[in-house]
């Protein structure tokens, strides 16, 4: 009896480890892929000199991070100010425990997956609101401020949006949503097609989320120098960083399961349903954070007010009217015996 | 002793704590981040029960909603508690008091207080078997209560209305950014062109 629950605690261990470990690779080299394509698109090379093409760019910032010292200001809540970037990083990495990259690969196999990624993404604000307050200082707390009501704004859309995927799906189960999406029409039976103005009303809302541009008004740096990250540096800069990206890579493996059909072939015959499923999510996934570079390479930022009408006055509405006219369209499905 | 049993007492334990340090505090900011801790708390003692729904929306909700702002609140707020808490025991023998008056009828209350078995029946609606928590929570909120429901609803709204009614002032001396006009506007009303010869300028 004990033996077994040992065994299944060192299963469960070894399987976040793992999670883990991938996760962290892989934001690394989204990391590189982000500063290659947005140099790409300024007709730049980006980062070309730490090993070949400056593949192991990520790694060398990260040693730069590590060996520097960590200056913690004289009126700083020192508690709270190093507090903030382990909240933000250790969130954002624990959405990761329910996210099924394959057929029930997933750490936990939750009933209620889209709740808690969604809880968790709800909670990244802390990270950034404690980070600005603590530091003591204007800019920081401007952008505190800021990246408060932007997070809370965005986060009633994405809601709504997750709501569309949940009535079609008839789960909260990240796992049944994919399944749910299996069909013979394999591209075109994912939620993006049915769903396609929620799929760019989410894809907006997630760049809002994550504070990405032009939604990054949390670290303008025209205006607020570096926002909520002006007094960090070392290793908590590192902390808040990793948490920004694994929050960004979140997002689009969420895209990927809610609309693109996670792990499913988009070819629905023989060659290509022999293709584990991961490389499929793994390349979805990619091509969800191609967009989100490329939205970042070039659109310019918006004005404050301009994001707040956004989200308030145009998604809001939207999504709203979009969720009762999809439980309509399925109950009218239902009682005519389609579904 | 089994791991929900841990579980269990390394949850209420940090809850208990952190909601003494919400009061006990005295930075306003340390308390608001301890009610956090302990919303967090109580949404781990819900999942310990099997309300995993109910543990989620705690979290979304108050956890990433009303806790925010909140805490937007209070670190805008410039108050000097120091100067606040001089004459706090001044007021210790009225306070206590009135403590311990509502104490007592609380307990009066608690101990008369008998529920009939046909009343504990009609609110308990047992869930069936292979029916997932929310499933089951929302089988009985759409059906048997969806009156209440929708009531709870417009009270919601009304809060909404108000808070907006309350608040929404147009000043006339603020300069508001009007979208339409600046939607409105096209190439040929904003930019112009014009040819510079070299050497003598626009």
């Amino acid at each position: 009896m004990t033996d077994g629950w040992l065994i299944s605690l060192l299963i469960m261990l070894g399987k976040s480890l793992l999670v883990l470990v991938a996760v962290l690779i892989y934001v690394a080299y989204i990391l590189y892929a982000d500063r290659k394509i947005w140099a790409a698109v300024q007709l730049r090379r980006g980062p070309n000199v730490v090993g070949p093409w400056g593949l192991l760019q990520s790694f060398a910032d990260m040693l730069k991070f590590v060996l520097k010292e960590p200056v913690i200001p004289a009126g700083a809540n020192k508690g709270v100010f190093l507090l903030a970037p382990f909240i933000m990083a250790m969130l954002a990495l624990s959405a990761w425990a329910v996210i099924p990259v394959a057929d029930g690969w997933a750490v936990a196999d939750l009933n209620v997956g889209v709740l808690f990624i969604f809880a968790i993404s709800s909670l990244g604000v802390y990270g950034v609101i404690m980070g600005g307050w603590a530091s003591n200082s204007k800019y920081p707390f401007l952008s505190a401020l800021r990246s408060a009501a932007q997070m809370v704004s965005y986060e009633v859309s994405i809601g709504f949006v997750i709501i569309t995927v949940l009535l079609c799906a008839g789960s909260l189960n990240l796992n049944d949503i994919v399944l749910a999406q299996d069909s013979k029409f394999g591209v075109f039976g994912w939620y993006w097609l049915p769903l396609f103005p929620m799929f760019i009303i989410f894809f907006i809302s997630a760049l809002a989320e994550t504070n990405r541009p032009p939604f990054d008004l949390v670290e303008a740096e025209s205006e607020l120098v570096a926002g909520f990250m002006v007094e960090y540096s070392s290793v908590p800069y590192m902390l808040f960083m990793l948490g920004e990206y694994v929050a960004i890579v979140t997002m689009c493996a969420l895209t990927t399961i809610l609309f693109l059909g996670g792990w499913l072939s988009p070819i629905p015959f023989a060659p290509f349903t022999w293709v584990p499923g991961i490389i499929w999510f793994i390349l979805k996934a990619t091509a969800v954070f191609f967009m989100f570079a490329m939205v970042k390479a070039f659109v310019p930022r918006y004005r404050y007010d301009q994001l707040m009408r956004l989200g308030w006055k145009v998604f809001l509405p939207i999504s709203l009217f979009m969720v009762i006219a999809v439980a309509g369209v399925l109950q009218f499905a239902m009682a005519q015996g389609w579904r | 002793m089994n791991v929900a049993a841990v579980f269990f007492y390394l949850f209420s334990a940090i809850m208990l704590a952190s909601a003494f340090m919400v009061i006990a505090a005295k930075n306003p900011v340390h308390s608001v981040l301890f009610l956090i801790l302990a919303f967090v708390n109580a949404s781990g003692l819900f999942l310990l029960m099997g309300a995993e729904f109910l543990a989620m929306i705690l979290v979304v909700v108050y956890v990433g909603a009303v806790a925010v702002l909140f805490l937007f609140v209070v670190m805008m707020l410039d108050v000097d508690f120091a100067e606040l808490k001089q004459g706090f025991l001044q007021y210790l023998p009225l306070g206590s008091v009135i403590g311990i008056v509502v104490a007592i009828e609380l307990l009066l209350v608690m101990v008369g207080f008998t529920q009939s078995d046909a009343a504990l029946g009609a609110g308990a609606s047992p869930i069936q078997a292979n029916v997932s928590n929310t499933e089951a929570l929302g089988l009985v909120l759409y059906t048997k209560y969806v009156y209440l429901f929708q009531a709870s609803g417009l009270v919601l709204l009304t809060a909404m209305i108000g808070a907006i009614v309350l608040t929404l002032r147009h000043k006339p001396d603020v300069k508001r950014q009007v979208i339409a006009d600046q939607n409105a506007r096209t190439r040929a009303d904003a930019i112009e062109i014009k040819k510079a010869p070299s050497r003598a300028g626009v």
